[in-house]
């Protein structure tokens, strides 16, 4: 039955879906002043959407929990073994699951979007309605006609599959689901966009009402991004946080999309300039969370994070993406230029700096864009390449090292119009700190150009970034503003944390036999045992090692794991956290015997200074992304309450003026 | 209508074809090894199970062109492969195994089970030679001529309808 209820509510939301497309779009044919009779189905069709999705998405995750081995995606994906809550992550640990979860996330904030927004124009809103319908349908289609999560077995199976080990991690419990609100969050921002375009409503109304759908997508993707490094830092076990590969580029790319996005809708909505920049931004950004889906579900590209590959999908996913971006792009093309332009601005200006910066994300998306594409551009012509570090990190720095001094000096100048004399005290400041740590750290040892700049422009942004503070009062700063310093600190953490990662890591392989001692950095290391372990579905080999560095002897146990179900082989890789760094030990294979027969094995050590600091800024810049969004929703409250007082007030006063008349008279 | 507005929409239509390009072409994963055309590398292996030689280098030299089968008993497309090996082999020709990461039991079951196409078989327990030879899988077949340069390689198990390509092969090397 379970299966059942949840195919059934699916194809009821699928033909809701259809429901809200068409009475939005009619609702938008009827000429002003006219109403459409079917106009009234948009908004009760998505709320009611949001309930029946959540609902087919529940009863896969109750299939999961109690592992109905009947339905054919958890009898392939789960096994009865598993840890309890590893059979909950499996529901999404998966393709039809993940897909399932994505458009139960689109359609409740779809219906978020239908019952709580009412400030846009009631035609703007049906239009945005119609594309939002539009979209869920599309990904109802996907679900429904070629990837059904809700598949029965004509024989059910008698033991499941079990799940992929590498994904059997707390990690990936929560990365996933956070990354798709956040592309769900950018369709959303895209819908809106596409609502104002058509309807040329684009408004700083508009882009107040956009705000908070960009904030919280951007807010999810920051977290899933920085989730989604660590997990592949400590679980694949080569020492790296960030491999610049295909699906780590895919999530990249929507997030460099919204934080340019997020930058001039906030233009937009204080000032009233960048209007088309911001519409086109916002089909970006969503534009971008599709290709990273079609890129990395297709097959078209080999990823070592490729978990559900199937050509058949690539082809429905780039349909869609035909569909969506390509119409979107379309009535941009004929659109933009009836909107009309915006308020104009100097260029020493805090638009000016926030133009300044939203071409330079473009330009690192374009470059990330280009890289990721460039080896299925040569495979066409029969070329294999494979295109990494060296590429991305120069030819990305070109624009990010402007675009990190532009961010120092962007929020101390004043909207409209600035003279730089008025902050020559700040540029002084952010001037010393950048040229004295770079001769600094030059001095003191030979590193690697980028991250020697690396360093020094952290340094200058974590001043920088309270700068906008200096001379105000602490207690009446907007939360708003509290935000954008805490997230603009946050990348001065995650810059020094990057720098200081590939400026200072040491790194020891050795092959040692039980009671050997090596040494990485400050820190000696004695390999005590290897002893097998198991677990609940796996077995181990485990090393005993202690580290110290003058004091206590710390105890580090890598493992080399092999899962029986399904069998495969993972390094559980053994970090010891400090606040200067991280520790960090491999287990390998065995590395043949010594002369007196003692068995000896591969150990690999690295010690990164700072490493953590990248993810600590990622965390930050993530809180000031929720800080933002509280501030802006609470103004925002503040001004509706405000707006219904007045009415009331001259309301009430109309009132006594009719009364009055009808006495004197 | 400006012109500069439709630009996105150009750049979106080349990544559109490109893609559906892409999806259209067959996907080949293999990838081949370096070493074709180049001199075996040197190596030594002990035999795989009792009541065979190991295999080196040497074995292939001088004489009639040889094939070099990378297998295990733990794989399961070897299996698949057993009765093209036989087949080979009733053609005339040698297969030297090279057993990876197997156990002496493990191989001698499998033999009894599947056949034996091999007159030697190495035991590779690290994968050393396959690494050496640049193979990325089991099972992978190498035509190896009589001065011991590697011909042609095979990646994966050899169908029915390889069993022509490769005699071609073996015959093109002598």
């Amino acid at each position: 039955m379970i299966a059942e209820i949840g195919l059934a509510s699916l194809w009821l939301a699928a033909a809701l879906a259809v429901l809200q497309m068409l009475s939005g779009a009619l609702a938008l044919r009827a000429s002003n002043g006219e109403r459409s009779s079917l106009a009234v189905y948009a908004r009760p069709a998505a709320v009611v959407q949001a309930g029946l999705a959540t609902l087919a998405f529940l009863m896969l995750l109750y299939a999961f929990a109690i592992t109905d081995l009947s339905i054919k995606l958890v009898a392939s994906h789960s096994h009865s073994l598993k840890p309890f809550l590893y059979k909950l992550t499996g529901t999404w640990g998966n393709h039809e699951g993940s897909m399932l979860l994505w458009v139960a996330v689109l359609a409740l904030s779809g219906g978020l979007l239908a019952a709580a927004e009412k400030r846009l124009p009631e035609r703007t809103m049906h239009a945005t309605l119609a594309v939002q319908g539009f979209v869920a349908l599309g990904f109802y289609a996907f679900l429904l006609l070629s990837s059904n999560p809700f598949e029965r077995l004509p024989v059910p199976a008698a033991e499941g599959v079990g799940l992929n080990p590498l994904l059997q991690d707390i990690g990936l419990a929560l990365h996933p689901p956070t990354l798709y609100i956040g592309y769900v969050g950018l369709s959303v921002a895209f819908s809106l966009a596409m609502g104002a375009l058509i309807t040329r409503q684009v408004t700083p109304e508009f882009a107040r009402v956009m705000r908070p759908w960009v904030l919280g997508a951007w807010v999810f993707l920051t977290l899933g991004i920085t989730a989604g490094s660590y997990w592949a830092y400590y679980e694949l076990g080569w020492g790296g946080w960030w491999f610049w590969d295909p699906v780590e580029n895919a999530s990249l790319m929507p997030w460099l999309a919204a934080t340019a996005l997020l930058h001039s809708v906030s233009v937009l909505a204080a000032r009233d300039a960048l209007r088309t920049w911001t519409i086109m931004l916002g089909v970006l950004a969503f534009s971008m969370s599709m290709l990273g889906t079609f890129l990395v579900r297709s097959g078209v590209l080999t990823s070592v994070h490729a978990f559900a590959v199937d050509p058949e999908r690539g082809t429905f996913i780039l349909i869609l993406l035909a569909l969506y971006i390509g119409g979107a792009l379309t009535i941009f093309a004929f659109r933009a230029s009836s909107v009309a332009e915006g308020k104009r601005f100097a260029a020493t200006s805090r638009e000016g700096a926030l133009v300044f910066n939203n071409v330079m994300l473009s330009a690192i998306l374009a470059i990330v864009l280009l890289g990721t594409l460039y080896p299925l551009l040569t495979e066409a012509f029969d070329v294999r390449v494979s295109v990494g570090p060296p590429y991305f990190n120069p030819v990305g720095a070109i624009f990010a090292i402007p675009m990190f001094l532009v961010m120092a000096v962007g929020p101390l100048l004043r909207w409209k119009s600035d003279k730089p004399d008025r902050i020559k005290q700040e540029l002084a400041i952010i001037g010393a700190i950048l040229v004295s740590i770079t001769v600094l750290v030059a001095v003191l040892g030979t590193y690697g150009l980028l991250p020697v700049l690396g360093l020094a422009l952290a340094a200058a942004l974590a001043v920088a970034a309270f700068l906008p503070l200096r001379g105000r009062k602490l207690s009446r700063v907007p939360t708003a503003v509290w935000g954008m310093v805490l997230a603009h600190f946050g990348v001065a953490v995650a810059l020094f944390g990057m720098a200081s990662e590939s400026a200072f890591t040491q790194e020891k392989l050795a092959a040692m036999s039980a009671g050997d001692s090596t040494s990485v950095g400050e820190w000696s290391i004695t390999l005590d045992s290897v002893d097998p372990v198991a677990g609940p579905n796996w077995t181990a080999l485990e090393a005993r090692v202690s580290a110290s560095r003058g004091g206590e002897p710390m105890r580090l146990s890598p493992q080399a794991r092999n899962f029986w179900a399904p069998s495969q082989a993972t390094s559980e890789a053994a970090l010891l956290t400090r606040w200067d760094g991280q520790l960090y030990a491999v287990i390998g294979d065995t590395a043949g015997e010594t002369a007196d027969g003692t068995q000896r094995w591969q150990i690999r050590v690295w010690w990164k200074p700072f490493v953590t600091f990248i993810w600590y800024g990622g965390l930050l810049i993530g809180l000031g992304g929720v800080l933002a969004i509280i501030g802006r929703v609470r103004s925002d409250m503040r001004r509706r309450i405000a707006t219904r007082l007045g009415d009331a007030r001259r309301a009430e006063l109309e009132q006594l003026e009719a009364a009055k008349t009808a006495e004197n008279a | 209508m400006r012109l500069a507005y439709a630009i996105p929409l150009a750049i979106f239509l080349f990544i559109l074809g490109l893609g559906g390009y892409m999806l259209s072409q067959p996907k080949d994963d293999a990838v081949p090894s370096a070493m074709i055309s180049k001199p075996l590398p040197e190596f030594e292996l002990p035999p795989a199970t009792e009541g065979f030689a190991g295999a080196s280098r040497e074995d292939f030299v001088g004489g009639e062109p040889k094939l070099l089968n990378i297998w295990a008993s733990w794989c399961l497309p070897c299996i698949a492969e057993a009765p093209q090996l036989e087949a080979l082999k009733e053609e005339g020709v040698e297969i030297i195994g090279i057993a990876i990461r197997d156990k002496p039991e493990d191989v001698a079951q499998f033999l009894e089970r599947h056949g034996n196409p091999y007159t030697r078989i190495g035991a590779d327990e690290i994968s050393s030679l396959m690494i050496e030879i640049g193979a990325s899988g089991v099972p992978e077949t190498y035509v190896i001529d009589g001065a011991g340069n590697i011909r042609y390689q095979h990646i994966g198990d050899i169908r029915e309808e390889h069993i022509p390509l490769l005699l071609a092969k073996l015959g093109e090397a002598r």
